[in-house]
């Protein structure tokens, strides 16, 4: 099956990080994505700060176009990836290795793909 | 009563009436390896157990005045493989699922296939940490106990419809969200299984929490849950814990008769010792002795010896305190619930007094403040300490607050005195 796992953190939290440590769970990011290269698909992306998001939303009329991310929550969405798995408890074997879930206020969603 | 004794007083042939208890021990035997074995057929959990829901509402009806068929498992089998091969033809969406179906006309395999038991992997897939709490209850109560949406909703007190929405719910987020029909192994198991061993605990006592909860229902919950910790120890000997959730409800049901004579509660201290049932007590003493054996201390092996300490009493003046307040402390390790640190302090009161209690009682405000309970202990340690009109108070507090009405008439007699 196929997942879509979804990155996100609280940027007021991630400020009381050290850069260092930041530096050094950031990293290991890397290796994570390379030690389950057999269950990543080609999608999948890594997202510019929040403070780059526009959201275009219904406006009646006509769309409202705006700054900042769609919702008002205090996580954001700082990536996403496709995998493909066999069940959701294989996904969440995958996703509980992730190296930044050592730090407060990270979260990943799961959520499977429609198949047509 | 327990379970033989049940089947004792039950040798009812074919066409006699059928009662609720024989139903419920019928009925609950096959459920979960029907749902099972047809879902490995169907490949859909949500079909095969509406498919089988059916079949047991059916089963109710005809056979609480017709009485149970020879072979229930065959007819209850039949009839949800028909009720599912019907469905399969009616809805368009489910015909291509019928043309992959291996020979639609074979019946679809039965149980007794010398197959390890199919009905913990169903249980684990009920009580995934994916699927929400209640609907983790009302699903394992239909698909693992078979009983029928209106038994839960009159069981837990819940409108009939929310129950039915939380299954629908549970079953489609199993189906589209790909949780596997497993036992868990390795690292995951203990947390897997901790909530299946939560899941039967909450079944268990929600037969006696329930709001007005002194009207007769059709189906014993608390008789469900000895019945699945039963199943549930009995198929994974090597987990203390699973042994350990089992002596702890043998111990609660042993204590049963004594605990609510006609229909009033009683508390422990002042339980006729004579009303405990000694024969579950011996079983419920062996069985964590076992799980002591297997040397991994958990919290229901723990909760089940504080119960045994109790169970050791000849009156409740001879309890030995000291002993359940150690438990209690190692309890703590494992499980800092607010309400095992609220049990704690009733032990705590008897080893370093009152006040000591009281000031633990009051560290847990915060949490409980909305709980009957921790206004009823409250009360009882501001009375030890001659506060009388303050005792009064939270007694009334607690009234106000609980919804079951053996306990309300429990805290009367309390304010009354």
């Amino acid at each position: 099956m196929k997942y879509v796992i979804m990155f996100t953190t609280t940027p007021e939290l991630d400020a009381e990080i050290s850069p260092e440590h930041a530096d050094q769970v950031y990293r290991r990011t890397y290796d994570w994505f390379g030690s389950h290269s057999e269950v990543m698909t080609e999608s999948g992306a890594q997202l510019q700060p929040v403070v780059t998001a526009t959201t275009v939303s219904y406006g009646g009329d006509s769309p409202v176009v705006a700054d900042g991310p769609f919702s008002e929550a205090k996580e954001v969405i700082g990536g996403f990836q496709v995998i493909d798995v066999p069940d959701l408890d294989a996904a969440i074997a995958v996703v509980t290795t992730w190296p930044l879930l050592e730090l407060p206020g990270v979260a990943v969603e799961i959520r499977p793909i429609v198949v047509y | 009563m327990n379970e033989t004794d049940a089947a004792a007083g039950e040798s009812g042939g074919p066409h006699a009436a059928a009662s609720d208890q024989l139903l419920a021990r019928v009925i609950r035997e096959e459920s979960a390896r029907i749902v099972a074995a047809l879902t490995r057929w169907l490949g859909s959990l949500d079909l095969a157990e509406e498919a089988v829901a059916e079949a047991i509402e059916e089963a109710v009806r005809q056979w609480r005045t017709r009485g149970v068929p020879p072979n229930p498992g065959g007819w209850l089998t039949q009839a949800a493989r028909h009720n599912a091969l019907d469905r399969l033809r009616r809805e368009k969406r489910y015909r291509e699922k019928l043309a992959l179906l291996t020979d639609p006309a074979e019946p679809a395999p039965l149980t007794g296939t010398g197959e390890p038991d199919e009905r913990l992997p169903l249980l684990f897939g009920c009580c995934h940490p994916a699927v929400p709490p209640d609907a983790q209850l009302a699903l394992t109560l239909r698909a693992i106990c078979g009983l029928t949406t209106a038994q839960i909703a009159r069981a837990t007190l819940t409108p009939e419809s929310t129950v039915a929405q939380r299954i629908v719910r549970a079953k489609r987020k199993i189906g589209a969200a790909g949780i596997p029909l497993r036992i868990p192994e390795g690292s995951e198991r203990a947390e897997r299984l901790d909530i299946v061993l939560t899941v039967i605990s909450v079944m268990y006592s929600e037969a006696h929490l329930v709001a007005g909860g002194d009207a007769a229902a059709d189906r014993d919950l608390a008789d469900d849950a000895v019945w699945l910790a039963r199943v549930v120890a009995h198929e994974l000997p090597r987990e203390a814990d699973a042994q350990g959730l089992l002596a702890l409800l043998l111990f609660h049901r042993a204590r049963e008769g004594a605990r609510a004579v006609d229909g009033e509660l009683v508390l422990l201290a002042d339980q006729d010792r004579a009303r405990w049932d000694r024969r579950l007590i011996a079983e419920a003493q062996a069985v964590l002795e076992k799980a002591a054996m297997l040397r991994r201390p958990g919290r229901w092996q723990l909760h089940a010896a504080i119960a045994a300490c109790h169970s050791d009493t000849r009156d409740g003046s001879d309890t030995d305190w000291l002993q359940v307040l150690t438990l209690y402390d190692m309890l703590l390790a494992y499980d800092r619930s607010p309400i095992v640190r609220l049990n704690r302090t009733v032990a705590l009161a008897e080893v370093d007094g009152p006040q000591a209690a009281l000031d633990e009682v009051d560290a847990l405000r915060h949490t409980l403040t909305g709980y009957h309970l921790w206004h009823a202990v409250r009360a009882r340690m501001l009375w030890h300490l001659g506060r009388r009109d303050e005792a009064m108070a939270e007694d009334l507090r607690a009234l106000e607050l609980t919804a079951n009405d053996a306990e309300r008439r429990l805290l009367e007699a309390r304010v009354d005195r």
